[in-house]
């Protein structure tokens, strides 16, 4: 495992995401509120670039005929076959238990810090100034 | 302590019902001269309508107690049999008229069958038509616990999930009955999704269609959600669609379960939790290897109930039972799975 730095906090502003490859893997950081996240590009399913599927709610209900949403932005839908993936656990809508998008572990640092290494700053340039995400792959 | 979960007792005529009907239906019958209520689904005189050897001279099939009680109760040897009976009050285009031929099918079946024989018990046949006629029906009869589950056609005017059936449903979960759907339609539409078949062997085979449609309409629009103690019998659906059938409906469910969120388990777990099948017919190959991948790929050893589907012509012999059944799991479809099914069956021999 080795850590690396994707991005300045400021340019995945919340809301966003972010598809990039690290260590040859495919992988998409989300911006969610603040809090980041980052999910291998691939669906446990057959594989479908989950970065590029809708980015929605958790639909939900009690009863038949009703639909509540809650947890805007927070559920990616794989654009292959319609798979339902909480973006904050990787878990699978379907199969939470058994079938889950592969995560890695993100950190927000100082730039402060990581001028002083071991990170790899692939080709993000670092400032002391700003905030950076650093992922674990 | 063998169930058999599905026989069909033989109304002969109307004439047999005239005294369970109130003066306006006794008279109507005889002024209009209506009589042969017979479903079409089951032709009296075709093969599947009745077993050669359980054929009775100048008399329709499952019409004679005597017979039921030799060649289905004592050659089975069972304790307790479920009379499902068939007959046009469950189809009939007219709402009143259909009521009226079912609850006078139940009080003739009462009064004929189950008063004669302590091992009879019997659906209550109700008018699905009007489905606030039907549960008006069911509490009617419910009271007398020799009724043990409420009976409808598979193939009806819209389907069974439509909140449109909802108070038969909630009549039946308050009264602890199972909902028996029996093979039969009202053709108010093509049994089949592409029009109508030429030939009986068509409709016959197709018939499972139905029951899968039923089944999806049930489990998408949520009814075992809305009645979370509604248990359903599919009764000569047939088994072995089952396994591949279950397949597609979990895989488009995690594809688009979002357009049905109170689906919230898989649509499997619904059916194995609600749903059980009579073993008439199995539908199988005679061959022990592959009826058991099926039974493994059914996933559940719960959902099988022993029938013989009497006088329907299902098999030769007293070979109720395909090969490839353990002893255990043949005492689970033949004992424990009925008791469980029915809590009437169980609270009778308690």
């Amino acid at each position: 495992m080795s850590k690396h730095i994707v991005a300045a906090v400021t340019d995945l502003p919340p809301g966003s995401r972010k598809l990039m490859t690290i260590k040859g893997r495919p992988i998409a950081v989300f911006n969610l509120g603040g809090a980041f996240f980052g999910l291998l590009n691939r669906c446990p399913h057959q594989g479908g670039d989950l970065c590029a599927g809708l980015v929605t709610a958790a639909v939900t209900a009690d009863r038949p005929g009703e639909y509540r949403m809650t947890r805007q932005g927070e559920i990616i839908r794989c654009p292959w076959h319609g798979w339902e993936f909480d973006i904050r656990t990787g878990q699978s809508w379907c199969e939470p238990d058994r079938i889950q998008a592969k995560q890695y572990p993100i950190e927000i640092a100082a730039g402060t810090d990581l001028v002083k290494g071991p990170y790899i700053a692939e080709t993000i340039p670092v400032s002391v100034e700003h905030n950076y995400i650093v992922i674990e792959v | 302590m063998k169930v058999d979960c599905d026989i069909h007792p033989g109304v002969p005529s109307v004439k047999v019902l005239l005294p369970y009907m109130d003066q306006y239906w006794a008279d109507a019958f005889v002024q209009r001269g209506m009589d042969g209520f017979d479903m079409a689904s089951y032709p009296p005189g075709a093969p599947i309508s009745c077993r050669p050897d359980w054929r009775l001279e100048r008399a329709k099939p499952g019409t004679s107690l005597a017979q039921v009680q030799a060649q289905a109760l004592d050659a089975f040897g069972v304790r307790f049999a479920i009379c499902n009976p068939l007959y046009g009050g469950q189809v009939a285009v007219s709402e009143t008229m259909a009521a009226a031929l079912c609850s006078a099918v139940n009080d003739w079946i009462a009064a004929e069958w189950l008063d004669a024989d302590p091992r009879l018990r019997a659906s209550i046949v109700v008018p699905v038509q009007n489905p606030q006629l039907a549960a008006e029906e069911i509490e009617r009869k419910a009271g007398d616990r020799r009724f043990v589950q409420v009976l409808l056609p598979s193939g009806a005017e819209m389907l069974y999930g439509k909140s449109y059936y909802w108070p038969i449903f909630a009549a039946a979960e308050k009264h602890g009955l199972p909902v028996g759907i029996h093979a039969g339609l009202m053709y108010r539409h093509a049994p089949t999704s592409n029009g109508w078949p030429s030939f009986f062997l068509h409709d016959y085979v197709a018939g499972s269609q139905v029951f899968e449609d039923q089944l999806l309409s049930m489990v998408s629009e949520g009814l075992f959600v809305k009645f979370p103690g509604l248990r359903i019998v599919l009764l000569e659906s047939g088994v072995t669609w089952l396994p591949g059938f279950i397949w597609r409906a979990i895989k488009t469910w995690r594809g688009v379960r979002a357009e049905v969120p109170w689906v919230k388990r898989s649509p499997a777990a619904y059916i194995r939790e609600h749903v059980r099948l009579t073993m008439q017919p199995f539908d199988a190959p005679a061959d022990a290897g592959i009826v058991s991948q099926i039974l493994e790929e059914i996933g559940s050893d719960e959902m099988l109930l022993f029938a013989t589907d009497f006088p329907h012509w299902q098999f030769e012999g007293d070979q109720a039972v395909p090969p490839g059944f353990s002893p255990s799991l043949l005492r689970k479809i033949m004992v424990d799975n009925p008791l469980a099914t029915y809590p009437r069956l169980q609270e009778s021999i308690a």
